[in-house]
């Protein structure tokens, strides 16, 4: 595995270029060993290429190198090897091998996406949550890219959930990026999942890595569902790529005069299904319905009049109090009890300054 | 007669301290040596009060001249001593007769031609040397005024080297500086702004109120153009008038810090300091060698207000947290300790991230990075300190000309008084004077809560991650507004509109 580790940690050379190295050298030790006049002749590669081959070749030291990764518990998985996952096997721009901590999303078993804006509304949230829970309940296993927002809400609510979920990273897998999801990383990896990427170890979380991560994020996903994502967003970069991998598409609908719904509202348009509910969409994946968790209905409880006034003015994208009351014709301290009332009862969480949304 | 002293003083700190000015004439070699622990200011003297002496038509002889300023222990600054140095010269030269000069306390600078120039602390000066028995003052014309602020002392301000002269030897009659005991009440009203200008804005003017009738620290939060600095200023003009000793004590700080005007010397209005947010940590507390007052003490009894608060320094606010709670700071130098009062309300206005729309999404460019690290340039203790945390809303066009019905600056005035007079009651007898004040004691004490507004607070407290601090600071504010309606208990409603304006937590802050 040693020679391996080295072929998939040269960078500057494609995972197309490096699986042909492989095949026409028979093993990734061949590749190590290679003869600078033999690699004259294969024409594939550049003379760029060729140097940062064998430049690689010098600096590195096997041995070194796959011992440091055992101690940091990371495997490798080539795509000559056995394991590696069947879905990747049929998207063109595989890469070569993936480093993964963990666990590898299972070939039998329907896994689903679920991506979005790292700055996402409360509706974004609570829907990216939700629809996790209930997919995984179905037994569905949830890809994501751990980022802040949709991404990290999707998998916090893929462990609710009590499911597996995977975080494909665009830096290595020894790298908890971004820094304050530590807690999410170390309980993917509690519950049986697994962080993965193509990068090796101790790559750092570099702008241009992302773009390349999304088409993994896709490429393992039967699905892709995206929850919110601006007019110009990674996400839509994360579809465009399923589609051209002839992944399914869905996306959740939002209010038009939302920014961060336009991107999905975009899709919708162009033909990706809209999300309607968890069961809609399990019925479309084909997956047997489970028992999916009761919505509470704790929203039910009674409210004195004013308190409901106030509640039924506040949603899930955040409002503050002077909108409030110029909608409801209220005084403002009485806008103002309601509204700490209605937050000590835990209705309504103030998310900035006299800005609030449903909780 | 060839030997005199004169009577001076120096300002440390804020404290005054009484120099003797020594003089003595001798036949020698010509030369004028001056000793006792003198800053190069002090120094320079020397050519002054010789060339203003020669300019003043008196005589100077090539004689040897020392000059000597006791305590000698004490290091002297400023160039207040010139005109004593000037007049004890004179008396030792036979000039005056020190007769003359007795029971006098002089202080004055002077220029080349012997003109007499204003210096700082004059009002200080006057009131601690009543406190000593002295009864006559001479000061610098334009300084005049403010020394005539204290009664029963003769202020007398002098314009010329050759005008003392004169006086002191009978030769020209000078008026003291008639002390106005009405002062306090004379009408001074400027063009002041009024919160009659406010559009809108109901939540921030009711904050306000509610800030200034119990003294507390209020925050504004708002994007870029929505009237933060509109009704900072605002709140100078809701404040409640100044006593008279309140006002001699700023007045005291104003003077050493030589910022009163010639004309109207006493401060009759609250101060309302507006400090840029390039102001270092000397320059907001107090600082140097021997440290002079900074902006907190200048905004004593009054408003400091922090515009742009995240693009302040750490540090500089950092140090504003000890003088937020003891309201005075101390200042430690090697040469002593300084005591300067800091009773202060602090107004500050900040925007909810850098660039200004959160939480609108549709307009807020910034990334959940970007917006974590610009409140991370507030601590959370910092923002634990304060009282009254409100947003600032957009304002909307409708709001702009739809001319409702609004208060005006003297109306909310009126109800803040109302407060105050009621807290005054309270607190009589204690160095307390608004609800902001109370310690832990006075809290038990005055804020107790029927059952309900207890049951509330106990959910508050698990539901909103409230610490003792916020949690004492949400009581104040309750008391405030209880105050405002004139009520004896502190109701639900009081509690939960406190609980609407509690400060900002950052761990809360965008989910």
């Amino acid at each position: 595995m040693k020679y391996q580790h080295w072929l998939a940690s040269v960078q500057g050379i494609s995972g197309r270029k490096k699986i042909m190295l492989q095949e026409r050298m028979k093993t990734a030790e061949g590749v190590y060993y290679i003869e600078e006049t033999a690699l004259e002749q294969y024409g594939f590669l550049n003379r760029n290429e060729k140097n940062k081959l064998l430049q690689a070749k010098h600096m590195w030291k096997p041995d070194e190198e796959y011992e440091k990764l055992m101690k940091k518990e990371i495997q490798l998985i080539t795509c000559f090897d056995g394991g590696y996952p069947k879905r990747l096997r049929q998207i063109p721009d595989r890469p070569y091998g993936i480093y993964y901590k963990g666990s590898l999303p299972a070939d039998h078993i329907p896994s689903a996406a679920l991506v979005g804006a790292r700055n996402c509304t409360a509706y974004g949230e609570k829907h990216a949550r939700l629809l996790a829970e209930k997919l995984v309940c179905a037994g569905v296993e949830i890809i994501s890219g751990m980022a802040k927002g949709i991404d990290g809400a999707a998998q916090r609510g893929a462990l609710n959930g009590g499911g597996k979920t995977y975080a494909i990273l665009g830096c290595g897998v020894d790298i908890c990026y971004p820094s304050e999801h530590i807690g999410l990383y170390t309980d993917i990896l509690e519950n049986g999942g697994g962080i993965l990427s193509e990068f090796p170890p101790g790559m750092k979380p570099l702008a241009y890595n992302f773009p390349k991560r999304n088409r993994l994020i896709s490429g393992l996903s039967d699905a892709v569902i995206v929850i919110e994502a601006r007019e110009k967003s990674g996400s839509l970069i994360t579809a465009d790529m399923a589609l051209e991998q002839g992944r399914d598409v869905y996306a959740l609908p939002g209010p038009v005069d939302s920014a961060l719904s336009k991107g999905c509202n975009r899709l919708i348009y162009q033909g990706a299904a809209p999300v309607l509910s968890a069961e809609l969409l399990m019925q479309d994946l084909g997956i047997q319905k489970a028992v999916l968790p009761a919505e509470s209905n704790a929203t039910k409880k009674v409210l004195e009049s004013k308190e409901n006034l106030v509640y039924s003015s506040v949603c899930l994208y955040p409002k503050s109090i002077s909108q409030m009351i110029d909608e409801l014709s209220l005084p403002a301290q009485e806008v103002m009890c309601a509204l700490a009332s209605l937050e000590i009862k835990g209705y309504i969480k103030e998310i900035s300054k006299n800005y609030y949304i449903r909780n | 007669m060839s030997f005199c002293t004169v009577l001076s003083a120096a300002i440390f700190g804020l404290k005054v301290e009484f120099v003797n000015v020594e003089a003595d004439v001798s036949n020698g070699l010509p030369a004028f040596h001056m000793v006792g622990y003198l800053s190069s200011e002090v120094r320079e003297a020397a050519e002054r009060v010789r060339t203003a002496i020669k300019n003043s038509q008196l005589e100077f002889p090539a004689k040897k001249v020392v000059i000597n300023l006791s305590p000698a222990t004490m290091k002297k600054r400023g160039a207040a001593f010139d005109l004593p140095i000037a007049l004890s010269i004179l008396a030792s030269l036979g000039h005056l007769h020190p007769d003359h000069l007795k029971k006098r306390l002089i202080v004055g600078e002077l220029s080349l031609d012997g003109k007499v120039r204003p210096v700082p602390g004059v009002l200080p000066v006057v009131m601690e040397g009543r406190a000593a028995g002295i009864t006559s003052f001479i000061v610098p014309k334009s300084n005049a005024p403010e020394g005539a602020l204290v009664d029963g002392v003769e202020v007398i301000g002098v314009g010329s080297l050759k005008e003392v002269y004169l006086y002191l030897t009978g030769q020209l009659c000078l008026q003291p500086e008639p002390h106005d005991s009405a002062v306090m009440n004379e009408e001074q009203k400027e063009d002041m702004p009024d919160y009659l200008d406010i559009c809108g804005q109901e939540t921030v003017k009711r904050a306000s109120e509610v800030a200034v009738a119990g003294g507390h620290n209020l925050l504004l939060i708002g994007p870029p153009g929505s009237g933060k600095t509109m009704t900072a200023q605002r709140i100078s003009t809701i404040l409640p008038e100044l006593t008279f000793e309140e006002s001699m004590e700023i007045t005291k700080i104003y003077s050493i810090m030589g910022l009163l005007d010639a004309e109207h010397p006493l401060i009759r209005y609250r101060p309302f300091r507006v400090v840029h947010h390039t102001a270092t940590k000397a320059a907001m507390v107090g600082g140097g060698s021997v440290p002079v007052p900074g902006e907190i003490s200048l905004a004593h009894q009054g408003v400091l207000f922090l515009d742009e608060l995240p693009e302040f320094q750490k540090q500089v606010l950092e140090v504003l947290r000890q003088p937020l709670e003891e309201r005075q700071v101390r200042i430690t130098r090697v040469n002593g300790n300084y005591l300067f009062p800091a009773n202060f309300m602090l107004v500050a206005a900040m925007n909810p991230c850098p660039c200004g729309c959160y939480p609108d999404l549709n307009r807020c460019t910034c990334t959940p990075g970007q917006i974590q690290h610009y409140l991370g340039k507030i601590s959370q203790p910092f923002l634990d300190r304060m009282d009254i945390c409100v947003e600032s809303p957009k304002i909307s066009y409708e709001a702009l000309h739809n001319k409702k019905t609004v208060e005006t600056s003297e109306e909310i005035r009126k109800k803040v008084c109302r407060a105050r007079d009621v807290q005054k009651q309270r607190y009589r007898g204690t160095n307390i004077v608004s609800n902001s004040m109370m310690g832990a004691e006075e809290i038990r004490q005055w804020c107790g809560l029927e059952a309900e507004g207890e049951e509330l607070m106990r959910q508050a407290f698990s539901r909103l991650g409230l610490t003792a601090r916020t949690y004492h600071k949400i009581l104040k504010v309750a008391r405030t507004i209880a105050d405002l309606e004139g009520k004896e208990r502190i109701q639900t409603a009081h509690l939960q509109e406190a609980i609407g304006y509690r400060t900002i937590d950052k761990k809360y802050w965008g989910r």
